[in-house]
């Protein structure tokens, strides 16, 4: 483990090289014990797939008992002291959420791009990419946004030269080896397969996201009129 | 009631951001001057972290319909009160009905306006910051609009008294002021300090001279997320990629293009590109006046450095926080 400082105000946390499921327990293991309020003068850590980012004021750390020419090596050892002996937290089940997707059509106007790609048919491709399970290595790029991994290799397809000016909210792309939703509408790259009718993005809720860093994404198929039905309101 | 009569170039209510959201891609965001805002709202009494109205480049002409105590610091703009220069850096008492016109600015970019109470909308997710790209925060979500209408929360003791002293005296100002631009050792005109960042060894011999004795132009390509600069191309000893993760407020990425990016509050939550220096902390503010087209260098200073200087900041703050408390009681 490695902690590297990101100017004056963070402090990375290093917990492998690679994106792999291995890495992503250590992230979420390490991320519990280090989560808010457990280090003095820490506002906030971030998960991404290989590291913890901590964001601190130097200024409350040295109130905390700092030394004023020493605040990144006093940090430091409270982290690896943490980690070391983390608190005892529950052992939890990863949670396993299914987002029904409308595949093709509109909802999905690159399916047969990445068909061609795969050279597999059109119901293929949606067979094997429900069949697959994801996992959220981690919520960025906008609200809400999950970076998935776990997408079956036949299916990697690279991105449009040209981005879209305008992706609808809900679409389920395909970026190179990446998988995602677009949680709002926003200009993309990625091939879009389908698209889900729920809602990623929740501010009046906590927390305000439908997937969270750790969880199981199950896609399921369903139909425009089933797409329909359980299209969620957008404030 | 504050009415907007006019709204100015990109005027939105901040606060001090919205931190503990970025796991769910959530943008800090918040004044881009967060230290600015904070002596700003501490002149008019106020909690550091009360809504501030941020003003770029052209400010907003406000009506006031009862009375009010407000403070404005951070860029040179030509604000006056019913026709008169408005005092920046200090309480000012504006009478109901009054109206105070930001103008534009001479120099710099950006303006912070604290109003005693601070402004009322409310709180979304732990914050009252304009969070745009979701439509959220501040007041609906957006920059303000003519005919917008702000609240403001009741003042403090403390500025009821400064207003009371004002309005005895016939004054329209006190004469004591708090500048942020005094606390803590200022970098010299045209520079803002730099550390290295944690792939400074990803970058050719090449780039990490220039970075730090290149004079670096700002462009069209900037706003609240962050600011394109234009200079000599910044290269990597070979091509490598990186893997996303958390980016920081002041931290220069260098996409393939070679050219960097600044990023500032309102930046993303996770990046991908190589991150060859970051700005000190102290520094922010400064970044944040540079208009399209001007001139900046970067002076290389180490970690240590960079965080004596944010101490050394705050402890200024502090002195100034104890005196204001002691003059008004």
């Amino acid at each position: 483990m490695q902690i590297t400082p990101l100017g004056d105000s963070a402090l990375v946390v290093e917990l492998g090289d690679a994106i792999n499921e291995s890495t992503h327990l250590r992230v979420q293991t390490a991320w519990r014990a280090l989560a808010a309020g457990a280090l003095p003068g820490v506002s906030e850590a971030v998960p991404a797939y290989t590291t913890i980012t901590l964001f601190y004021d130097p200024w409350a750390v040295v109130q905390a008992g700092a030394p004023a020419d020493g605040i990144v090596e006093w940090l430091g050892a409270r982290v690896r002291e943490r980690l070391k002996n983390p608190p005892k937290t529950a052992k939890t089940k990863p949670r396993t959420v299914e987002v029904p997707v409308c595949y093709g059509g509109e909802s999905g106007p690159d399916l047969g791009r990445v068909a061609t790609q795969a050279k597999l048919s059109v119901e293929e491709v949606v067979k094997r990419h429900t069949k697959a399970e994801y996992r959220v290595h981690l919520i960025g790029f906008a609200p809400g946004f999950p970076y998935l991994g776990g997408l079956p290799k036949e299916l990697v397809t690279p991105r449009h030269a040209k981005p879209r000016m305008a992706v609808p909210a809900g679409s389920v792309g395909i970026g190179g080896e990446q998988t995602g939703i677009y949680p709002q509408a926003t200009p993309g790259g990625w091939n879009l397969i389908g698209r889900t009718p729920l809602r990623l993005f929740r501010p009046e809720e906590n927390p305000p996201v439908l997937l969270q860093a750790g969880d199981i994404v199950k896609f399921r198929a369903i139909t425009p009129d089933e797409f329909a039905k359980l299209q969620e309101a957008r404030p | 009631m504050i009415h907007v009569l006019r709204p100015g170039l990109l005027t939105t209510v901040q606060d001090l951001g919205r931190p503990g959201y970025q796991q769910y891609g959530v943008v800090v965001g918040g004044a881009l001057d967060a230290f600015a805002a904070r002596v700003a709202n501490l002149v008019v009494g106020n909690d550091g972290n009360a809504a501030v109205l941020e003003l770029a480049q052209t400010g907003p002409v406000l009506q006031f319909s009862h009375e009010a105590l407000i403070a404005w610091n951070g860029g040179d703009f030509d604000a006056t009160i019913s026709g008169q220069p408005l005092p920046r850096d200090r309480p000012v008492r504006v009478a109901a009905g009054e109206t105070v016109n930001f103008g534009v600015a001479r120099t710099g970019l950006r303006a912070w306006v604290a109003i005693a109470g601070g402004i009322d909308v409310p709180l979304v997710m732990g914050s009252r910051t304009t969070y745009r790209r979701a439509g959220l925060g501040g007041h609906q979500g957006r920059p303000l609009v003519s005919g917008d209408e702000l609240k403001v929360f009741a003042p403090d003791e403390r500025a009821t008294a400064i207003l009371n002293t004002l309005s005895a005296a016939q004054k329209r100002a006190t004469a004591w002021t708090v500048r942020p631009e005094t606390m803590g050792r200022q970098a010299p005109a045209g520079v803002v300090r730099a550390m290295r960042g944690p792939e400074w060894d990803w970058f050719s011999e090449d780039a990490q001279r220039d970075l730090f004795a290149a004079s670096w132009q700002t462009t069209k390509e900037a706003d609240r997320m962050g600011v394109r600069l234009q200079g000599p191309g910044l290269v990597l000893v070979k091509p490598r990629e990186m893997i996303s993760a958390a980016v920081n407020t002041g931290v220069v990425q260098v996409p393939p293009s070679g050219h960097p990016i600044v990023l500032l509050p309102s930046r993303q939550s996770v990046g991908g590109y190589p991150r060859i220096a970051a700005v000190a902390g102290v520094d922010i503010g400064r970044f944040t006046q540079l208009r399209p087209g001007e001139k900046v260098r970067f002076e290389k200073i180490s970690l240590l450095d960079a965080q004596e200087l944010w101490l050394a900041r705050e402890r200024d703050l502090a002195r100034v926080q104890l005196g204001l408390a002691r003059m008004t009681g």
